[in-house]
């Protein structure tokens, strides 16, 4: 096993995606010759020629809806958008065309095509650039999401990801491409739609998603000194959601706490707390509790920022509400 | 007051395009095009039954057989059957959501596109597509679709997995003069002119973004915008078959031999309004007469006669055929079932045990 940061095992699983397919190709904004702009693309021009390592202008509808038209004829894009910020620009072409064509045809056209890139908040880069999408993208029926925290898990889903006949939404935290961790030499596909039970514990369950799930971690261990045992669950997929294990999860703590870096209108949180109530009320001890940016856009000032993403202070209050220690 | 609004409408459609703007038509024979007699009987054939089948679709949507929204192409017959014609069968076409007559150019069966506009099983979208969705990719027809200028960056893509592919297929993008406003046509055409796509985007101009001229909607000539990008472009007679054949055979060529991107603008005209809920009041009677006189199937049909290639008696064998056609795919559509209600949860997903939330 090596130690391999969050930008390797993305470029890692790319390589030997287009290495095992020639139909996988990837393209998006300075991918190539720039050597991707969050570097997650990094020799891939050197190693797999112009044909297959594309640099694209600055056109986020025309590109992605291009990678759409060629998964819609036989080939399978991976289409790097430099932020998730920026997929906002091409929409149409991920939520009318990629997510609905299947259907609108009977099931007669496959679009398989990942469509990666940063998402989430970065450090001070005020309100455009500090969006995470896993709730917008969650919403569309047609498209996978996938949010993962860690480089296991975004290498073994990035690559399950590629092999997939649909339309998915891969979200990279953008905090988190410096981030090491031990992956295996040896080759690894993830399940999509499975969560992960990081972390057992019996007084409360927090679910959290993203760069977020390192801040309900740190949460977790803190209160685990204090006595309270978190059972942690990572979903790792925001679209098909492993409600069962969240589900069961909660019928053993009958507490919960849903940590999610989205807006909380209309959320990930939201949904997954709608869904504890009606699987699991009589379970439960007290309201479910989220965990979320407050609906206000990115601020700029560091002061402000830190004040609005979640922290783990943030959580631990949280689980003080839930267990009724506050 | 009333008068005066009138004579409004009447100076603003006063600088529409007439019959007589049209470009040129080919003066070529069929001869010279190469196209033989019973392929001219064939070109007329499909042009009257996409003809028929939208007269009595238009019928069928009254009756309130189904509904939705019914955007017919009435008029633009040359356009689909010409194009159809000058194209290899595996060639790539996409068009927007006026899609019946290029469905039906492109050999899907009346029966099929019946029974999707009736919203039933066996229509070519599985009745989910509707008018505006039409799809059949084992003909290489890759749709139907309904966002205004939505369709452009996949008509580059399919160009894009062709030219990757090297299988010496092109792809053909077709829109109405409204897509031609949409920042994905800029986005497109600098896409396909830069990576060299071979790719015919051809707008059909039929003279109105729904209720809106051309000359209200878009800034100069449509073809011209293709100059900003160093593609090249033209203009053709699009109430001709023989001016459609001659020079989209000449595009295709081309496009085919360099991988380069075309566009084309199709000057045509819809009889109808813009869907079947819109009069049409924004143009005069005057005008829609005008171009009923240059009609293109009443124009192959003379140009028929006057060759002798055949006489009224096959001509009305064939119209003859074509309603048997129409009025069986009618029968067929209310014939076919409704979709399953289990169909709801199908075809969103590749995955068959997708947990959807309900």
């Amino acid at each position: 096993m090596a130690q391999k940061q969050f930008r390797e095992v993305i470029r890692d699983a790319i390589a030997e995606e287009m290495e095992r397919d020639e139909n996988v190709f990837i393209m998006g904004e300075e991918v190539a010759e720039y050597n991707g702009a969050y570097k997650a693309t990094q020799g891939l021009l050197d190693r797999f020629g112009e044909k297959r390592v594309i640099d694209t202008p600055i056109s986020e509808l025309g590109f992605s809806g291009l990678g759409v038209g060629a998964a819609m004829n036989g080939l399978r894009p991976i289409v790097e958008f430099m932020t998730f910020n920026f997929a906002v620009v091409g929409m149409d072409q991920l939520i009318n065309n990629a997510a609905k064509i299947r259907h609108m045809s009977g099931g007669q056209v496959k679009i398989p095509i990942v469509f990666r890139g940063p998402n989430g908040s970065a450090g001070q880069l005020a309100a455009t650039h500090s969006v995470a999408y896993e709730s917008l993208y969650g919403h569309f029926p047609g498209l996978i999401t996938i949010h993962p925290s860690d480089p296991y898990d975004a290498k073994g889903l990035l690559k399950a990801a590629i092999r997939d006949d649909n339309p998915v939404i891969f979200l990279e935290s953008e905090q988190m491409y410096g981030m090491k961790q031990e992956v295996p030499d040896e080759e690894y596909l993830l399940p999509i739609g499975k969560a992960e039970v990081k972390r057992e514990g019996s007084d409360v369950t927090i679910v959290a998603d993203g760069k977020l799930y390192h801040v309900a971690k740190q949460a977790a261990e803190e209160l685990s000194k204090d006595g309270v045992e978190v059972e942690l669950i990572n979903p790792r997929t925001i679209k098909p959601f492993d409600m069962e294990t969240v589900i069961k999860s909660v019928k053993k703590t009958n507490r919960c706490v849903v940590v999610n870096e989205s807006h909380p209108f209309a959320g990930v949180a939201a949904e997954v707390g709608f869904q504890i109530q009606r699987e699991a009320f009589d379970y439960l001890d007290a309201p479910v509790q989220r965990v979320t940016i407050p609906d206000v856009p990115a601020p700029f000032s560091k002061k402000l920022f830190d004040a609005w993403l979640p922290s783990p202070k943030n959580v631990i209050d949280a689980v003080n509400t839930v267990t009724y220690r506050n | 007051m009333s008068n005066k609004k009138k004579d409004n409408i009447t100076s603003k459609t006063a600088s529409i395009i007439k019959a007589t703007d049209l470009p040129k038509a080919t003066q070529k024979t069929h001869k010279g095009l190469n196209i033989s007699e019973d392929e001219l009987l064939e070109l007329y054939e499909s042009m009257q039954l996409q003809r028929r089948f939208e007269e009595r679709s238009m019928q069928m949507y009254q009756k309130g057989k189904f509904g939705g929204f019914l955007h017919l192409y009435i008029g633009q017959e040359a356009v689909s059957t010409g194009s159809v014609y000058a194209l290899q069968d595996d060639d790539d076409m996409i068009t927007a959501y006026r899609d019946h007559g290029m469905a039906l150019a492109r050999d899907v069966s009346a029966n099929e596109c019946m029974a999707e506009l009736f919203g039933k099983k066996d229509g070519c979208s599985k009745g989910k597509g509707g008018s505006m969705h039409f799809f059949k990719p084992e003909k290489h027809f890759w749709g139907g679709h309904a966002i205004v200028g939505a369709h452009l960056p996949l008509g580059a893509g399919l160009a894009f997995a062709n030219k990757y592919k090297e299988n010496g297929r092109i792809a053909v993008c077709y829109f109405g003069d409204g897509a031609v406003d949409q920042g994905s046509l800029n986005e497109s055409f600098n896409l396909a002119q830069l990576w060299k796509l071979p790719v015919i985007y051809v707008v059909e101009n039929n003279g109105y973004s729904m209720g809106t001229a051309v000359q209200r909607h878009s800034a100069g000539n449509l073809h011209e915008r293709a100059l900003a990008y160093g593609m090249k472009n033209g203009r053709v007679n699009g109430m001709d078959v023989f001016s459609i054949i001659e020079k989209m055979s000449e595009v295709a060529e081309e496009v085919r031999k360099t991988n380069e991107p075309y566009f084309l603008e199709v000057v045509t005209y819809r009889y109808r309004g813009h869907s079947m809920s819109d009069p049409a009041n924004y143009r005069t009677k005057d005008e829609l007469e005008e171009y009923k006189k240059i009609d293109p199937i009443e124009r192959l049909k003379t140009y028929i006669f006057s060759k002798k290639v055949a006489g009224e008696k096959e001509i009305a064998a064939i119209d003859e055929r074509v309603e048997k056609v129409v009025l069986e795919s009618i029968e067929f559509a209310d014939n076919s079932p409704f979709p399953d209600e289990e169909e709801l949860y199908k075809d969103v997903y590749a995955n068959d045990d997708f947990p959807y939330l309900t």
